[in-house]
């Protein structure tokens, strides 16, 4: 099953945002009070390890394992989607206290109240592609 | 099997996510999580309410096994990587700021009185869940991307757009943890 190997890294992903606690929503908290260092330490590394990672891939021209080039879409520059999208997310994520993959991670782990927030996610997704039009971006 | 049981450190911890990172960009994709509500609304026939949802969610299948696989490591995490009675250690000063708006000290790996099966009976809570949970969905997808999208690939790609969105989602955050908290809680 070619599938086989996401679900794979979805597991290893599952795991490290359990153990990290970066999907606790009491560690969310201390992030947005600024009361330890440990989310912005993780945030931090790593953005700081993958900025020459990106960097190295598109030097060295690093190929996919198929052999395709590893390409990066650059994202359209404008300001309302960002900061308003942003800040609604923002305003959720710290309410939710779990961002989309941490919501998924906590009902593995048996926190039954993220089914709600997810399927409100899967609904707030739905309410923003039926507004898009009339929504600046 | 001591040190895995332990909550791993932060260097660990940023450490493997970048190296996630790394092993999508090498599988093809691009890491980003959110997409995948998208996808969700796709299946459940949002293609007909509004061209946004329509395409072919099957290209999308790899990013919903992943969202799967975070579920079972989620699983796998609480259930055989972590202590007898575990609790996620924060900080004093963060306790009594929560104990301040009357959450009980920190016992698990998020508040039982929230996030529980039974506390889904509490409809003042229920809300909670609902607003929380529709502002992330909906948020994500204006901005493009949450915090793996976004926070993680756009950061490491220098995308000044990503930049922007973080700030976004920081004043949403800020906005929500000092000003709002003391409303709702």
């Amino acid at each position: 099953m070619k599938n086989l190997k996401f679900l794979l890294a979805g597991i290893f992903f599952g795991i490290i945002m359990f153990k990290s606690e970066a999907a606790s929503w009491y560690r969310i908290q201390e992030m947005f009070r600024f009361q330890d260092f440990h989310m912005y330490g993780i945030i931090g590394l790593a953005v700081g390890l993958g900025v020459p990672m990106v960097w190295w891939i598109k030097k060295k021209e690093v190929k996919d394992f198929t052999g395709a080039p590893i390409v990066f879409q650059p994202k359209a520059w404008s300001i309302w989607r960002y900061l308003i999208g942003g800040t609604i997310f923002g305003l959720g994520w710290a309410l939710s206290g779990a961002c989309p993959g941490p919501i998924v991670v906590n009902i593995g782990a048996g926190y039954g109240g993220y089914v709600v927030v997810l399927a409100s996610a899967v609904l707030g997704t739905f309410v923003y592609g039926f507004l898009r039009d009339k929504l600046p971006h | 099997m001591e040190l895995i049981m332990q909550p791993w450190p932060w260097y660990v911890s940023g450490a493997l996510i970048a190296l996630i990172m790394f092993i999508m960009l090498y599988f093809g994709k691009s890491f980003g999580f959110s997409s995948n509500l998208r996808t969700l609304c796709t299946m459940c026939g949002a293609d007909k309410f509004a061209p946004f949802f329509q395409f072919d969610w099957q290209t999308q299948s790899w990013n919903l096994m992943f969202l799967i696989g975070s579920g079972i490591g989620g699983y796998l995490a609480m259930n055989f990587l972590s202590p007898e009675g575990y609790t996620v250690a924060i900080s004093d000063a963060t306790i009594s700021d929560l104990a301040a708006l009357g959450f009980d000290s920190p016992e698990g790996f998020v508040p039982a009185s929230q996030f529980s099966w039974e506390a889904l009976s509490n409809i003042n809570n229920l809300w909670i869940l609902i607003a929380g949970g529709f502002m992330v969905g909906f948020g994500a997808r204006y901005a493009g991307g949450c915090t793996s999208g976004h926070a993680i690939s756009g950061l490491s790609d220098l995308q000044p757009a990503s930049l922007l969105a973080v700030v976004g989602f920081f004043i949403g955050g800020l906005a929500m943890t000092h000003f709002l908290f003391p409303l709702i809680y």
